[in-house]
């Protein structure tokens, strides 16, 4: 109920609910209009825009407390000696459902790539002995070293995913989304 | 913003303050068609919105008491409002501040009833058939106990300075006389 409501009065000195709907739009009370004049709408505009520059500076500074700044997390995927050479190990990362999947290429090589085949997302396979990844669901091959697409509908590198292995222990460090 | 009148041009000089009378549903609002003319919860009609108001002269020829101006230079009309800026602070309006004589008077019905006891404050007005009803009173002499002023019934007497507005007074007084007449 808008305040005032007594005080509105009306030419015929009926009641409001009476009245056609244009008064009801158009009303002569200030209260009930919600009238914003220009000076109002400039001091919201600025005070809006102050906020969102405030609020940008506090994510810088909550960044730079951060102890990775500006980095993706790390995580654990497995450690050295559970990974035989030629094996390879399906894992989340960097967030629950972006499936990847790490190989271990040599006695002290590893490579990891995201498993979503850059045609049609479906999850890749890595195949060691034949030095690729296949896609089953078209027939796409990537080179299981650089990620490129060596044959079928795939045109995009896989993503590669960085590693980091520190006293046997392998982590995933970031993502290298490679859009060409 | 209030402007003088004169009362009766070809015979005197003789002029008259025209204060809105902020009516309880302003005709001047209600016949504007950018909807610019607005009513504060205090019952005081202000002048036009800057930014809604488009000069078209509306308001001016509506009011029946004269009072909105049409100022050319700034495509705006504007009025009296009681000197808001002055009176939302609790300051008197500036007329009122000035007027030597106490013509116009700000203040509370109890205070003007004590200061003039042989007036009556009135505020409805009679337009032909329209009944105005505002915030701002006119005295009437309290013998007379008028219930409204009939404006329009008052237009065609003669007017001639202070005659004129007593005419205007005694019109409601002895209206019933008239009609046995």
């Amino acid at each position: 109920m808008p305040i005032n409501q007594e005080r509105v009065s009306l030419p015929d000195g009926g009641a409001m609910e009476d009245q056609p709907r244009w008064r009801q739009d158009f009303p002569i009370d200030w209260p009930q209009d919600h009238f914003v004049s220009r000076r109002d709408f400039t001091k919201f505009m600025v005070l809006t825009s102050l906020a969102f520059t405030v609020g940008q500076f506090w994510i810088l500074a909550v960044n730079f407390l951060r102890r990775r700044n500006g980095e993706s997390p790390l995580q654990q995927i497995t450690t050295m000696d559970q990974l035989p050479v030629g094996g390879a190990k399906a894992f989340a990362y960097p967030a629950e459902h972006d499936s990847c999947v790490l190989v271990r290429t040599g006695e002290n090589t590893f490579v990891a790539f995201s498993q979503k085949c850059t045609h049609l997302s479906c999850a890749v396979v890595p195949q060691p002995e034949r030095n690729c990844f296949r896609c089953p669901c078209h027939e796409g091959f990537f080179d299981l070293t650089t990620g490129e697409p060596i044959a079928g509908p795939p045109r995009r590198r896989l993503p590669k995913i960085n590693l980091e292995i520190k006293g046997g222990v392998i982590y995933a460090s970031g993502v290298e989304e490679r859009v060409v | 913003m209030i402007h003088l009148e004169y009362v009766d041009r070809p015979h005197s000089v003789q002029t008259v303050p025209v204060v809105c009378m902020h009516c309880d549903s302003p005709t001047c609002a209600e016949v504007c068609p950018a909807d610019a003319i607005k009513k504060t919860a205090d019952g005081v009609v202000q002048t036009a919105r800057k930014p809604r108001c488009i000069a078209c002269n509306n308001c001016v020829l509506a009011c029946p008491f004269g009072v909105p101006k049409m100022k050319t230079e700034f495509k705006l009309m504007m009025k009296c409002d009681m000197c808001y800026d002055r009176t939302s602070e609790g300051l008197k309006p500036m007329c009122a501040t000035v007027c030597p004589s106490q013509a116009l008077f700000f203040g509370t019905r109890v205070q003007i009833e004590s200061l003039r006891p042989r007036s009556t404050p009135t505020n409805r007005f009679q337009f032909g058939g329209q009944t105005i009803t505002t915030k701002v009173n006119m005295m009437t002499p309290r013998s007379g106990r008028s219930e409204y002023i009939d404006v329009t019934a008052a237009m065609n007497e003669r007017s001639s300075g202070k005659q004129m507005s007593l005419n205007v007074l005694m019109e409601g007084m002895y209206q019933e006389d008239d009609n046995a007449d």
